[in-house]
Parts: C-alpha cells; sequence; structure tokens
C-alpha cells in the first residue's frame, strides 16, 4: 500500500489542519453523534424521565403502527410538505426572474420581499398571524369585501393548515435569493441569442432558465423539504396542533410526547421514524433526478 | 416606458408583503373596533401610552429585562460563532490532514440533522451536568463550529482569496494563526457581518430551545416573554397591549437587518447560503 502524502505549506504539519478542525469534531461527538446515538436508544425503551428506562425492544414502534395521532400526524405533515414546498419553488422562482430585471430601485423590492423571511417563526410574527386571520380580522374583512364568503381559519382542520402554509409560503424570501443569485450567472447572451431565434418570453424561460437552474432547483427542493418535514413552530404557536389535530404535525407530536406526556422513549421513537422518513424522501429525489451517481451540486 | 408593469407588479408584490407588518404597527394604536371595522392599517389616533403599558408587559419585568436577556444570549453566541466557524473554515479550506474527506461529510451531516432529534438527549445531557435553565445550553454548542452552514459559507470565501496572501505573509514569518488573523480575516469581513447578522436573527426567532431548556421568568428572553404574555392575556386594551409588544420584538430584527443588508446580502451572495 502506498502511503498518503499530505500537501502542506512549510512550516506546518498534517496534524495543523486536524487541530484546527478539532473543535468542531469535539463538538460534533458532544451535540450531534451523542443525542442521535442515545435518542435511537431510547427509542426502544420506556423512559419516562422519572422511573429507571426499561429495554421494551419494538414496543414503541409497535405502538406507532396502532395509535391514530401517530398516523394522522404523518399525513399532515407530509400534505402540509407536498402543498407549500412546490408552491414556495414556484413564487420564489417567478418572482427572483422579477427581480433579476436591471432596473433602477430593485434593491429596494428585494429587500421588500425578503424581510419576512428573517422573521422567520419569531413569535411576534406569529401573533401578527394570528390576529390577521382571527374572526372579523384583516383576512376576514378582506374575503368580505371581495364578496367571498367568510372562511373559518380556526374551526376548519384543512382552512388550518392553510393558514400555516401561507405563513411560511409569505417567508418565501430566502429561496428567492439563493435563486437570485443563481439566476445572476447565466450569461445575458443566451436571451439575446433566444430573442434573434424569434424565441419570446415565456419560451425562453422553459429553454433557457429551467434547464440551467435545474441544480439550485433541486438544492431548494431539498432544503425546504427537510425544513417542511420538521415543522414545528407555527402549529405550536397558532392552532396548537387542532382543530382535530388537522395540524398536528409530526415536530408537534414529538413535542408533546416528550415534554407534556412525559412518553420520552416513545417520544424518541417518533423522531428516528422522522429522521428515517426525511432521509428517504431525500434520497428519492436524489434518485428519481438520477443524481445518485454524480457529486452533489 | 415598458418596465412600467413590471414596476407595477413588484409593487403589487412588495404592498402583500408589507402590508401585514404595516397593520401589526397600525393595529396597535387602534381600538377593538376599529380593527375589526376598517382594513386600512391607519389608526385614528396616535396614542403611544400604549407603548409605555407593553414596555412594562404583564410579567413581573419590563421589556429591557427581556432585551437585556436576548442580548447576553447572542452577544457570546455570535462570538462564539464566528471564532469556531472561521478557525474550522480555515483547517478545512487551506490545509490537507488525515480523514479530511470524513471529516467534511460530518459537516454536511450536521446540517441536515433535525433538531428534533437531537434535542432530548441534549436536554437530559445538559440537565445531568446541571445547566438547565441557564444559557449555556443556548450558547456553548456555539463554540464548537455547531452551525455547518457558517463553516461552508467561509469555505466558499476562503477560496476566493489567493493562496499567494499566505505564503507572502509565511514569508515574512507569520504562523498559521498568525496568517489567519493578520492576513486572511480582514478579507473575511463580509462573511463574518453575514454570520453575526444570522446568529442575531436566529437567536431572536428561536423559541424551541429556550423553551425547552429555560425554566424560570427571570431568564426568559423575548420570544419566551411574548408567549407567555400572549397567552395570559384577555381581550380588549390588553389586546393592543400584546400587538405593541410585538411590534417592539420586531425591530431589532428589522433594524439590523436593514443596517447591514447590503454587506449582508453580498456575503450570502457569495456563500450561496440563506435564511
Amino acid at each position: 500500500m502506498k502511503k498518503r502524502t499530505y500537501s502542506n505549506p512549510v512550516g506546518t504539519s498534517k496534524f495543523t489542519g486536524l487541530l484546527l478542525v478539532s473543535p468542531f469534531l469535539l463538538g460534533f461527538l458532544l451535540f450531534t453523534l451523542y443525542p442521535f446515538v442515545s435518542s435511537f436508544i431510547l427509542g426502544f425503551t420506556n423512559y419516562d424521565g422519572t422511573r429507571d428506562a426499561h429495554f421494551t425492544g419494538f414496543d414503541n414502534y409497535k405502538t406507532m403502527l396502532s395509535d391514530s395521532s401517530f398516523r394522522k400526524s404523518v399525513w399532515v405533515t407530509v400534505k402540509y410538505t407536498a402543498i407549500l414546498v412546490p408552491l414556495k419553488l414556484a413564487v420564489s422562482l417567478l418572482t427572483a426572474i422579477l427581480l433579476n430585471a436591471q432596473i433602477k430601485g430593485i434593491g429596494i423590492f428585494r429587500t421588500a420581499f425578503y424581510i419576512p423571511s428573517i422573521l422567520g417563526s419569531n413569535l411576534a410574527v406569529v401573533i401578527m398571524w394570528q390576529f390577521l386571520f382571527t374572526t372579523g380580522g384583516l383576512i376576514d374583512q378582506l374575503t368580505l369585501w371581495l364578496g367571498l364568503p367568510s372562511v373559518s381559519w380556526y374551526g376548519e382542520p384543512g382552512n388550518a393548515l392553510f393558514m400555516i402554509i401561507l405563513l411560511r409560503l409569505w417567508e418565501f424570501g430566502s429561496a428567492m435569493i439563493i435563486f437570485l443569485n443563481a439566476l445572476r450567472d447565466v450569461p445575458k447572451e443566451y436571451y439575446e441569442a433566444a430573442k434573434v431565434d424569434g424565441c419570446g418570453g415565456f419560451r425562453a424561460f422553459f429553454r433557457i432558465t429551467l434547464p440551467l437552474l435545474k441544480n439550485v432547483i433541486f438544492l431548494n427542493l431539498v432544503l425546504q423539504t427537510i425544513a417542511a418535514l420538521q415543522e414545528f413552530n407555527a402549529p405550536y404557536m397558532l392552532t396548537g396542533g387542532g382543530p382535530m389535530k388537522g395540524t398536528y404535525t409530526i415536530g408537534m407530536l414529538i413535542y408533546n410526547e416528550m415534554f407534556r406526556y412525559n412518553n420520552i422513549g416513545f417520544a424518541n421513537a417518533v423522531s428516528w421514524v422522522l429522521f428515517v422518513l426525511i432521509t428517504v424522501i431525500v434520497y428519492l429525489m436524489f434518485l428519481i433526478t438520477g443524481r445518485t451517481r454524480k457529486e452533489k451540486p | 416606458m415598458k418596465k412600467l408593469p413590471l414596476y407595477f407588479i413588484l409593487t403589487v408584490i412588495a404592498a402583500v408583503m408589507l402590508y401585514p407588518l404595516l397593520w401589526l404597527a397600525g393595529a396597535s394604536f387602534k381600538s377593538n373596533e376599529e380593527i375589526f371595522s376598517s382594513i386600512w392599517f391607519m389608526p385614528d389616533s396616535f396614542d403611544l401610552s400604549v407603548y409605555f403599558k407593553a414596555w412594562e408587559t404583564v410579567t413581573p419585568y419590563t421589556m429591557g429585562h427581556y432585551f437585556i436577556n436576548t442580548f447576553l444570549i447572542i452577544i457570546p453566541k455570535t462570538l462564539f460563532a464566528v471564532i469556531s466557524s472561521v478557525v474550522t473554515a480555515y483547517g478545512f479550506a487551506r490545509f490537507d490532514f488525515p480523514f479530511k474527506r470524513l471529516c467534511f461529510a460530518l459537516l454536511m451531516g450536521a446540517m441536515f440533522m433535525p433538531a428534533i432529534v437531537t434535542i432530548m438527549p441534549a436536554y437530559l445531557m445538559w440537565s445531568k451536568l446541571g445547566f438547565l435553565d441557564t444559557y449555556v445550553p443556548l450558547t456553548l454548542p456555539a463554540l464548537f463550529a455547531a452551525e455547518g452552514s457558517f463553516v461552508f459559507m467561509l469555505i466558499q470565501f476562503f477560496k476566493g482569496i489567493p493562496k499567494e496572501f499566505d505564503e507572502a505573509a509565511r514569508i515574512d514569518g507569520c504562523g498559521a494563526l498568525r496568517t489567519l488573523i493578520h492576513i486572511l480575516i480582514p478579507c473575511l469581513r463580509p462573511v463574518i457581518v453575514s454570520i453575526s447578522v444570522f446568529t442575531f436573527l436566529w437567536t431572536m426567532n428561536d423559541f424551541l430551545t429556550p423553551l425547552i431548556m429555560i425554566s424560570s421568568v427571570e431568564k426568559y428572553p423575548l420570544s419566551l416573554a411574548l408567549r407567555l404574555s400572549a397567552d395570559s392575556t384577555g381581550n380588549g386594551y390588553e389586546q393592543r397591549k400584546i400587538l405593541a409588544m410585538s411590534v417592539i420584538g420586531l425591530i431589532p430584527s428589522i433594524a439590523v437587518f436593514t443596517a447591514a443588508q447590503k454587506k449582508f446580502l453580498s456575503g450570502i451572495t457569495a456563500g450561496g447560503l440563506s435564511g
């Protein structure tokens, strides 16, 4: 076997780099790997925070299969992700294309579109959303003004979930910035050539923009899907998971089982199922788009 | 002239994006009937007294107290995050070492680890170490380059700095660390601003970690104090107080973002990272 050589600047050795990244490695062991493994082990126990834990084999996983709240939460989470992510990608891509125009004052618009996303799940924003959608609130008045029937946002499960989707959609700025950066790298000549060939705006979009942005669209798809599958803050603060568990995401279930009902073993088993679910969905995305053999974008 | 429709569309979108925030600010001055009778954000009159009342909160402490708590978390966390991410990225970008590929894979892996999977064991660990209800669980992980995306962003930036800079410094007798401090860090200023701003914003927004780790109201950061006030508030005048508290709670984030936005957006432009 050939011995590997390390090329490093004069005066440093192959251990200099290792020394520099050692805080990260230590942190990884303490704050990622250790909790990750111990969560896996806890998932096979009946630990409740007070009594000693006992190994119960696959009991937690069997309970899950027959637990209607669990099944409901998986369905809610998948539905939420499947509606939110495509909407968010479409809105952020279209606004990024508009913002890519070289016109005066575009910076102001960019800032305006980005501000909601920096506020993220800030509690103040959630309180604002609560007031906007409350009975007789701004949204109610708007629908009335437009002559539409009044919508019960908190009373009907589907509407409550849609209210949360709208909150996250409002925060499309972070995905938009990623698209905007990618669009900046598309050579202007491509569009000019398309124009010469009589290719209009729409066709140029489908023939030039979309193919060139393939990798960035995929990156955003993965990032947004991972975030959506973990949704906890918005339902926790806006709806408490209701009505009729219509917004009871897996994140909500884990939190409640963990800190409210003290079913710590069960909660950790569920969090592992969530982890596996995220991994499988992301892996499928790589598989379907034929990216498994290639390097990461 | 061709640009007019574009301006129109952009203005409409901007209005939809910002109107809720304007409405929130306006509603804090409105009476209940006014809130529920008009979609226009402007209140009939500006009565600032609601803001003095809001500052008092419905808890035993003022908002000033919660702001100080929040900054007691943000300041060390930002410092820790900047130092540890820069040092780690420097190691990855400029040096070759055993298991480098594995280490980099771990960095990427940690980025995609759902917080909800690790939070319970982390809670139990901090509980055993006796650090629950202190700011240690909220700040200390930042000292270990816990935010992989920051390291990633910095590595991209390091790649943009010519290696000749390092070599010149070395000829002048600088070691690895002095090269970093004197030559490279000044070039990294835009990313360091981005990292600080992100840490600020994310800490202002973070709710789950303090909710789990902090139990005494005295130590609550702003987010938990808002939650407590919103939960223990009735109707009528008290609601305006909550709206005013929310406005006060949003001002720091919007102010920091607006102040830093030019540098900040150029920093994420280079690194491909965003909220």
